[in-house]
């Protein structure tokens, strides 16, 4: 796609292009760069100069137990909270696309978490399930369950997913909502004329016709749950306890800035880097959202 | 608009069982929300000796009034200041460098223009998360530590507003642009006097979007803001928990939070079809 229609002149381009050019290649480009060439050093104890290493961070990284473990602590997490916050929003948008009237009010309500932070919705979640005053720990110690996810990492991980997920139903609702009213009601009505019920319609017509929405939702949500959950777990249970919270992110946060480990922080951001671009790639690929030049 | 008196949706008892599900859904949304807000509302003692109330009491002017002019490290009015600051800069830089960058795309052909689209293609890959020790060190490296323009620039460091207005201007009809040229109107004429109008749709849906993001940042702020005075009011939230075995003084945390959803939240349910159509533009 080209236009047909074009101004003359070099330089007035060249003059809009620049201030986009001039911050991106300061924060955009510079940094990520630094962020390779670190990821092949490691800085001596004094932070005096730098030894090349090669790809010994790397290596050091995967041979590393508590690296590969958050790995799989992140794999846990991101699915946990795209299956709970898609599933909710689905369950939502299918009720409230069967209503004639009044779904519109649904909505206005439902979007609120959307302009909830996630460190905001964090505090809310720790709030509810404080081990001193949560309301709900104590409703559940009165059930005789004894709530404390500070000890607890099942339940820590638990509270991080949920409120994770809590704060992603807006988006998935709205995505769904739209998705589902876009299908033909004809289809639909022809298959309730043919006697199919309401769940044989959804599973058989609905949900496959859904399957676009529900493909690239997927893989938004992954994306979401490894990179803006950080305020989630850093309120919550800054990774702990033992580690059983660390997602892939916190750990880039709390190597390099907390342990000050910058080399190995550094190959942790290029592991990321590499993650974040197959995500987008598959994103691209099979979601119709390519851009054409 | 054909009418959906259909018999798929429901009537009589299937639809009041729909709006119970609906219900119970918005039950689980807003109970957490709820319950900060009545935390916001009672007095310290009433939190620590649980269970607490789940009505809202009686201190809410004090709770709110104590928040705002004292808070705990910084007035939390200070702390919404920044973040205004913050997401307002955010929104409107990001929108400006798109805006011109986007019409030179579009509108300009000079040499680098393909290699200047790949590299901001680039940084749609990249969340501000991947790349904060570097970043951190540049904004150090220029002394934006603890300042506005090191909260601001790095996070608009992203291509995703220009892909969007590209996508947008190539819609326009070449005819306009035709008639600007042999009306010998000067390219930046034609950008300010019939481009720009014709996108204020776009622009409100993207600042809704991207004042949203701003106001939510955390791990930014919280690496560069080591001065209270600086902390924007998501990030200043987790810095009023005590260290150690000191109680929290929920009522003005919870206050702050509340505080810190409202003008999120104000913005999207006043602007909801701008936001809904933000939403979608800069994901599809």
């Amino acid at each position: 796609m080209e236009k047909r229609v074009t101004f003359k002149g070099i330089w007035s381009p060249l003059l809009l292009v620049l201030p986009q050019i001039v911050i991106t290649a300061v924060f955009f480009f510079y940094p990520a760069g630094q962020a390779i060439w670190q990821s092949l050093f490691i800085p001596d104890p004094f932070g005096l100069s730098m030894q090349y290493v090669g790809l010994g961070n790397f290596e050091y990284l995967l041979s590393n137990s508590y690296y590969r473990a958050s790995f799989v602590t992140t794999a846990v997490f991101s699915i946990l909270v795209t299956l709970v916050s898609m599933g909710v929003a689905l369950y939502l948008a299918v009720l409230a696309d069967r209503l004639i009237k009044g779904s519109g009010v649904y909505r206005t309500l439902l979007i609120w978490p959307y302009a909830v932070a996630p460190a905001v919705a964090g505090v809310l979640w720790l709030f509810m399930f404080n081990t001193r005053v949560g309301v709900v720990t104590w409703y559940l110690g009165l059930l005789g369950y004894d709530w404390n996810h500070v000890l607890n990492g099942e339940e820590a991980m638990g509270l991080v997913v949920v409120a994770s997920a809590w704060g992603r139903i807006s988006y998935n609702f709205l995505f769904f909502l739209a998705g589902l009213q876009a299908i033909p009601r004809s289809v639909i009505e022809a298959a309730a004329i043919d006697g199919a019920h309401f769940w044989t319609r959804f599973r058989t017509i609905v949900f496959p016709l859904l399957s676009p929405t529900t493909f690239f939702l997927l893989v938004v949500n992954i994306v979401y749950a490894f990179f803006e959950t950080f305020g989630v777990i850093h309120t919550i249970t800054s990774g702990g306890p033992q580690q059983s919270t660390t997602i892939l992110v916190y750990k880039v946060y709390s190597d390099g800035f907390v342990g000050q480990d910058l080399g190995s922080s550094a190959a942790q951001s290029v592991i990321l880097l590499v993650l974040v671009g197959v995500l987008t790639i598959i994103q691209f690929k099979f979601i119709e959202r390519r851009v054409h030049y | 608009m054909e009418t959906r008196e259909g018999m798929v949706e429901k009537r009589g008892a299937g639809l009041w069982l729909t709006h119970l599900g609906l219900i119970i859904g918005l039950l689980f949304i807003f109970f957490p929300i709820w319950l900060a807000f009545v935390a916001s509302t009672v007095s310290q003692p009433e939190i620590v000796k649980p269970p607490m109330p789940l009505l809202p009491g009686d201190q809410l002017f004090e709770n709110y009034r104590k928040a705002l002019v004292a808070g705990v490290n910084a007035p939390v009015a200070l702390m919404m200041l920044n973040s205004l600051i913050m997401a307002m800069g955010i929104a409107i830089g990001k929108i400006i460098i798109s805006l011109l960058s986007a019409f030179a795309i579009v509108y300009f052909r000079f040499p680098g223009r393909r290699l200047f689209f790949w590299l901001i293609f680039l940084t749609l890959m990249l969340p501000v998360e991947v790349r904060i020790v570097p970043t951190y060190e540049v904004i150090a490296g220029f002394g934006m530590l603890n300042s506005y323009s090191g909260l601001i620039f790095p996070l608009i460091a992203s291509a995703t507003a220009t892909f969007l207005f590209r996508q947008f201007f190539m819609t326009v009809p070449d005819e306009l642009a035709e008639a600007a040229r042999v009306d010998g109107a000067s390219p930046m004429r034609f950008f300010l006097d019939i481009l720009l109008p014709m996108s204020r749709t776009n622009i409100a849906a993207l600042f809704v979007i991207l004042f949203i993001y701003g106001w939510n940042q955390y791990l930014w702020p919280l690496l560069i803001t080591t001065d209270p005075s600086m902390n924007t009011i998501v990030m200043g939230i987790k810095q009023m928990f005590p260290s150690g075995d000191d109680v929290a003084d929920w009522p003005v945390i919870m206050a702050t939070s509340i505080l810190a959803m409202i003008p999120p939240v104000v913005v999207v349910i006043s602007m909801q079809k701008l936001f809904i159509r933000g939403l979608v533009d800069s994901e599809k």
